[in-house]
């Protein structure tokens, strides 16, 4: 069954996975359409981080099916280098490579793994770097930059493989309050340009603006799910009316 | 944030015979008891002189008049003395360069994905690392053929030459664990970043992890290569002319007691002098290294 643009980017049915005696997943469905951006909140430890490095294959799954443009993710035959180069994703702790500027970082995938022209790859990488606002960082090295810029040079990394999707995985958690909102507008302007984006976060505000559906999980369950307005205006079951209520 | 505390020199090394060394280079602790006398870069110098003095003071306490005669011996034999300290240094280069190579590899199979390559890589690392250096040279020595052939060539294996491929083993135990324990204290998220990026495992390590370890090595690399040299006089015990065995013999030689002292105090102001600026150099290294993080 060939996988057209029109059918969801992403599927998830019924997705578990385990860390020892630990059940992170309990069964996790959902779909993301392209150009779709979809907000998962809940409480710590609800799994959330773990369901976006399933989608990537970074955490294998034992249960349940996870379809990529149509590839499936749970498969002992799957080419992951082909998959996570369709799929971006950006860390809570950045990541950035340390010994690497702030341009060499987003050059490396491109220019190693993508096998692209240098000079393609390296004029790609400065207007990524002016797209996250950090012109003129080109030669810092990540030390020297603030989190939020490291974040932001992180998520350039990422879009420098032009993924069909990006994955972000509480990507302001770590920041200072202050840092949290340039990051976040980079965010909205991915988003607003139409990338498919899926986002775990804290930031409610933030999500009830850039998303097109909200998840809420909780104990490796989907607990709800809707558009923000309804979401947040009408939350019907308890778990989500208490999390939102210590959170808001 | 993860929160890690500052690294301190014990804490980055875990090889039995460089703990001693590494905890007394421990700038924490340093600055207490240990080092407060040789602090500065004349205290080299200093050392020096003082072990000079000490040897002459010995040798007039022993031999009375005769300490000038004493230190003109000790300058007669000084060439002697010499060419074998060239061969000390020799011998530690190679065997130096010999067990890096193998450690690192041996310290990559360590990590490897496949486990009977982790469990034999294991076995050999600290089979090597906990056996005795001297019982290695005495292996080396009966075990190596003092020749041998490739196609029509005879190639000769010099005793020293033998004995650099024993020592080379304990260092390339010392090193695997080194670059296993270097590798490992790269946080995980170079990994998950690396994999995200769609590079292979070979690639990671190669761009992104084993970069990060050779500045984190770097420090415990350089204790391991000034242990080895202090270890290199264990070659007279099985017969290598380097200076230990040189001395002994010039000493031999002389059949004079009161020359016993001050002769083994210059040899070992030779390996002092050799060693101690590496010393200096390592913990200047890792002063740059922790600021910079």
């Amino acid at each position: 069954m060939a996988w057209t643009p029109d059918q969801p980017l992403i599927q998830l049915k019924d997705v578990h996975k385990s860390f020892g005696t630990v059940e992170v997943l309990k069964g996790i469905s959902l779909d993301v359409a392209r150009s779709e951006v979809i907000c998962v909140i809940g409480p710590s430890g609800s799994g959330k981080s773990t369901l976006l490095r399933c989608i990537n294959a970074l955490v294998p799954i034992e249960r349940g099916s996870i379809l990529v443009e149509g590839q499936e993710v749970n498969d002992p035959k799957l080419d992951k280098l082909a998959l996570r180069r369709k799929v971006g994703m950006v860390f809570q702790q950045y990541n950035l490579f340390p010994h690497r500027t702030a341009l060499q970082n987003i050059m490396m995938a491109p220019l190693h793994v993508l096998k692209q022209d240098r000079q393609e790859v390296e004029a790609r990488a400065r207007r990524l770097l002016k797209k996250v606002r950090l012109e003129g960082k080109e030669n810092a090295y990540p030390g020297e930059l603030s989190g939020g810029q490291q974040q932001r040079v992180a998520i350039a990394r990422s879009l420098a493989m032009n993924p069909d999707v990006m994955l972000f995985d509480e990507v302001t958690a770590a920041l200072d309050p202050e840092t949290v909102k340039e990051v976040l507008v980079t965010i909205r302007e991915l988003a607003e340009e139409g990338m498919t984006c899926i986002i775990v976060t804290h930031e409610m505000g933030f999500a009830r603006e850039v998303a097109g559906h909200i998840y809420f999980t909780d104990r490796g369950v989907i607990v709800e799910h809707g558009p923000p307005a309804e979401f947040f205006a009408k939350a019907r079951d308890p778990r989500t009316r208490q999390f939102l209520s210590q959170i808001l | 944030m993860t929160s890690r505390r500052p690294e301190r020199p014990s804490d980055r090394c875990d090889l039995p015979v460089v703990l001693p060394l590494a905890s007394a280079l421990d700038p924490a602790r340093s600055g207490q008891v240990v080092w407060p006398l040789l602090r500065g870069r004349r205290s080299l110098a200093g050392i020096a002189l003082l072990i000079l003095a000490l040897a002459i003071t010995q040798a007039h306490a022993q031999a009375g008049p005769g300490a000038l005669s004493i230190i003109a011996t000790i300058w007669k034999w000084t060439p002697l003395i010499a060419s074998g300290f060239v061969l000390n240094v020799a011998i530690s280069f190679l065997a130096m360069a010999i067990g890096t190579v193998l450690g690192t590899f041996l310290g990559l199979a360590q990590i490897s994905q496949l486990r009977p390559v982790r469990a034999v890589s294991w076995f050999v690392t600290q089979f090597f690392r906990n056996a005795p250096w001297l019982v290695l040279l005495f292996y080396a020595m009966l075990l190596l053929p003092f020749q041998f052939q490739i196609g029509g060539i005879v190639i000769a294996l010099p005793d020293w030459l033998k004995a650099t491929f024993g020592l080379s083993l304990p260092v390339m135990a010392n090193m695997s664990e080194l670059v296993r324990g270097a590798i490992q204290s790269i946080p995980y998220g170079q990994w998950e970043s690396s994999e995200s990026l769609a590079f292979t495992r070979w690639q990671t390590l190669r761009m992104v992890i084993l970069p990060q370890c050779v500045k984190r090595m770097l420090p415990p690399w350089m204790n391991l290569y000034a242990i080895l040299v202090v270890g290199t006089p264990l070659c007279s015990i099985v017969g290598v002319n380097e200076a230990m065995t040189l001395t002994s013999n010039a000493l031999a030689a002389e059949a004079n007691h009161a020359l016993l002292v001050p002769m083994y105090l210059y040899l070992l102001a030779w390996f002092f002098l050799y060693c101690y600026p590496i010393a200096r150099w390592t913990v200047a290294l890792e002063r740059r290294f922790a600021v910079k993080g």
